[in-house]
């Protein structure tokens, strides 16, 4: 009995790097005359995945402290138009301080009501959401913003170091930050501590809810990033900008191997997780799917896929 | 009681996990009407072994009689058939649901359209409780019941699906002592049935009050078959532990030097009506002991010391200074270091490693600039494993996979890692096995001997005369008695004064 949990444990945690190989193998004889393999597509796929693997990093930490947060679609489309209104009015420098203070204000909103106030996670963050798309949309009257600001563009979207794509780099940060994070300090001890099991962290004299209002403040600042992301990269700002990219970063979590229930937390996994949510969305636009049928096919599959990775 | 027929018959049993022998050719029989304890350390087999009479587990060798016939038991459909029921230490019974509906769960009685027949479970519960003279409303939802209520709820679901066998696992282990006897008189009620009852238990008084013979496993092996009118306690403890030199706990107390400052003053503690104006001082290196009944208001008192719970009124001093402690983070910062009662809810992360474990407590000794020192935090896990003797000695285990004892070793090396000057514990034994248990006794004394200073919560009282040097009894959430421990005689004497009975 021992060995067989061992098993499913063992079988858990690498499971996203075998369904991430398959598939790519998959799409890459399926696909090989459509450019699926062409360098600058594998490219593309980093590319837009970034903004889903830089809120998927921080959603990793929220799900390990056993909470959710269903807002970051709808902050990342505020910053993104919030930024790109200060940045048309007052510049560079204020334009991504406004998008980033959405992140901070919304965060530490989410994080009260979670933490201090006692709300699920789940109904807050769900009634933020809508809160976040309506003030977008009310301040830009549903109209895109323009972003004529090269540097902004260039830091945010199609900006390279070298031949290597800035949107890249943004999303090897996020791993790279969020990996260190959660396994080489305290901070991330009691991110997992706390999820585990509330009343023991809190015995041990962590302080929890300070832990859940620092992981629900992190996830919406990462989704204000996210949101310059999308500005920077699409030139504007648009309330429309992270509708739904909750649940492809809660999708990414769950296939990287983190527990839907708290106390585990994959950051590498969910990267792959993130890329394998990319890579399908790539391969059924290459495969000449409509729409409609791009979403029923990329529903089932995550669906079997977290089926797969879930925790028995 | 028994006419000599076996109900229940293993013969020469053996079960390996992965190359390692868990029984080794283990006979073990219950005879009609008989109440018989498995005992043993935990590890020695004896869930092993039952699981096997269950279903859950295949055995590699050896034969199943029920009634004198073979039995071939692969499941717990068969287990349910051949009249083997099993009282579950973590219930399975369903909160929401009334204690009927949880009785005739998954057999309900149905009417001629296929609907539930309530009135019918009604009644056939209504039967079953009757049978086992118990009162208790049928139709109250189970999570309105007491543990104890619960339990014998659990008990007329197996009776009521016509069990000949039932096997209960630690089934006291929450109950209150009103609680055990209404338990131990529906067991007696059960035998005069004729129905046979494997009793699994640490604790020897409630073995002798309600068995007829005892089992013990060690390692895997069948040690001795007794009457328990034919086996001392002392032979017992030696059998489960195998270990010659097992010394009751036979203590005398040390003499503390009570005209120094102390270090640790409560005065005029009050919370809510639980805890009434408690004030009581503790010293380097003394253990005092909190002795009281169920809901005496004892660990309401050390909640608040910890500042898990708010005090309404009162004050704390270390070291003869003022201290304000609002909160778990305020105590641990005053020394204090705190081993909660369930150790599986409060006391660890059952899913996480024993490293994981050990490091939630330290992680800023363990840490410079919020960032985790590997090194330092693997030499005080392998020191803290070596130290506690935490077996298997494995760092990277997960804790769930741990028995018992080792688990609460973990709670304990965990605590001792953050250099507490203060340690609070609340019931450290409970559901350990009597090996392990003398280690955590030894432990706590000497935890004392390095000069620090324990307040021992514990409801079994051979427990707070071996390592106390005074005891407090707490009554109604008053201190009752402040006794040295060289004023006890025995426990018998200190079971007085803890039931309020003078002397």
């Amino acid at each position: 009995m021992i060995l067989a949990s061992l098993k499913k444990i063992d079988i858990r945690a690498t499971l996203i790097y075998w369904m991430f190989a398959v598939i790519f193998l998959l799409f890459a004889l399926l696909l090989h005359n459509d450019g699926f393999l062409q360098s600058n597509n594998l490219l593309n796929i980093f590319r837009q995945t970034a903004t889903i693997t830089v809120m998927a990093i921080a959603m990793t930490f929220v799900i390990s402290a056993a909470e959710i947060d269903l807002s970051i679609g709808g902050v990342a489309g505020l910053a993104s138009v919030v930024g790109a209104i200060m940045l048309r009015d007052h510049g560079l420098i204020l334009g991504i301080l406004g998008g980033l203070a959405i992140g901070f204000v919304v965060g530490s909103l989410n994080g009260l009501l979670v933490a201090h106030v006692g709300i699920p996670s789940f109904l807050v963050t769900l009634g933020m959401q809508g809160v976040a798309i309506g003030f977008a949309a009310l301040v830009t009257n549903y109209y895109p913003i323009p972003i004529l600001n090269d540097t902004f563009n260039a830091i945010f979207g199609s900006g390279t170091i070298g031949w290597f794509p800035g949107l890249l780099l943004w999303s090897f940060t996020a791993v790279l930050v969020g990996w260190v994070m959660l396994t080489k300090t305290t901070f991330g001890r009691r991110v997992l501590a706390t999820g585990g099991n509330r009343d023991a962290a809190e015995f041990n004299g962590i302080n929890t809810k300070n832990v859940k209002f620092k992981v629900m403040l992190i996830s919406s600042v990462v989704a204000s990033i996210a949101g310059l992301l999308y500005a920077g990269r699409l030139q504007t700002g648009r309330y429309e900008w992270g509708a739904g990219d909750e649940l492809s970063a809660i999708a990414s979590v769950i296939l990287g191997g983190t527990s839907l229930f708290g106390g585990s937390g994959k950051i590498i996994g969910t990267f792959f997780g993130a890329l394998l949510v990319g890579l399908i969305n790539n391969g059924l636009i290459l495969a000449g799917l409509p729409v409609s049928q791009q979403q029923i096919v990329r529903g089932l599959i995550i669906i079997l896929a977290v089926a797969l990775a879930k925790k028995k | 009681m028994s006419s000599n027929f076996n109900v229940v018959e293993m013969n020469d049993i053996s079960k390996s996990f992965f190359g390692v022998k868990v029984l080794d050719n283990v006979s073990f029989a219950v005879t009609s009407g008989e109440i018989h304890a498995l005992a043993g350390e935990n590890g020695a087999g004896k869930s092993t072994l039952m699981k096997i009479l269950q279903g859950v587990y295949t055995m590699d060798s050896g034969e199943i009689k029920i009634a004198g016939e073979a039995a071939s038991i692969n499941s717990f459909q068969d287990a349910r058939k051949y009249g083997i029921g099993m009282v579950f230490q973590e219930f399975s019974l369903v909160p929401e649901l009334s204690v009927a509906q949880n009785i005739f769960l998954d057999r309900e009685h149905k009417n001629k359209l296929g609907f539930f027949d309530e009135k019918e479970t009604i009644r056939q519960s209504k039967l079953v409780m009757e049978e086992l003279g118990l009162n208790i409303d049928v139709t109250a939802k189970v999570s309105t019941l007491g543990r104890a209520f619960q339990q014998l709820t659990e008990i007329a679901k197996a009776i009521a699906g016509d069990a000949k066998i039932l096997i209960l696992d630690e089934p006291t282990a929450s109950l209150a002592k009103e609680e055990v006897d209404a338990l131990f008189k529906v067991l007696k009620q059960l035998t005069a049935r004729g129905v046979s009852i494997v009793y699994i238990s640490h604790r020897m008084d409630e073995i002798y009050r309600i068995c007829d013979r005892i089992t013990i496993l060690r390692d895997g092996k069948k040690i001795i078959v007794s009457l328990l009118s034919e086996i001392s306690p002392q032979e017992i403890i030696a059998h489960i532990t195998g270990r010659k030199d097992v010394e009751m706990l036979s203590h005398e107390g040390k003499s503390i030097e009570r005209s120094t400052t102390p270090i640790f003053e409560a005065i005029g503690i009050q919370v809510g009506n639980r805890v009434n104006n408690v004030s009581f001082k503790l010293y380097p290196g003394e253990i005092v002991g909190l002795a009281g009944l169920m809901g005496s208001g004892r660990t309401e008192l050390v909640r608040a010391i910890f500042g898990l719970d708010k005090k309404d009124d009162g004050s704390i001093k270390i070291d003869g200074k003022d201290v304000a402690i609002k909160n778990p983070r305020d105590a641990i910062g005053h020394g204090f270091a705190f081993i909660p009662e369930d150790r599986r809810r409060q006391g660890l992360v059952m899913e996480h490693s024993v490293k994981q474990n050990i490091l939630a407590a330290n992680l800023s000794s363990l840490s410079h600039l919020n960032f985790l020192n590997s090194s330092k935090i693997n030499s005080l896990v392998q020191d803290s494993i070596i130290n506690f003797e935490v077996r298997p000695p494995e760092a990277n285990r997960e804790v769930r996979l741990l028995s018992g004892g080792n688990q609460q070793k973990v709670v304990i090396a965990k605590w001792m890692a953050t250099n507490p000057k203060i340690v609070l514990m609340d019931e450290p034994t409970v559901g350990v096995d009597i090996g392990t248990k003398v280690e955590i006794m030894k432990l706590v004394r000497a935890i004392a001997a390095e000069g620090k200073s324990v307040i021992l919560i514990s409801s079994e009282l051979p427990e707070l005369l071996g390592v106390c040097d005074r005891i407090l009894v707490i009554r109604k959430g008053e201190i009752s008695e402040e006794l040295d421990r060289k004023e006890v005689r025995d426990e018998d004497h200190l079971q007085m004064i803890v039931q309020g009975i003078k002397v």
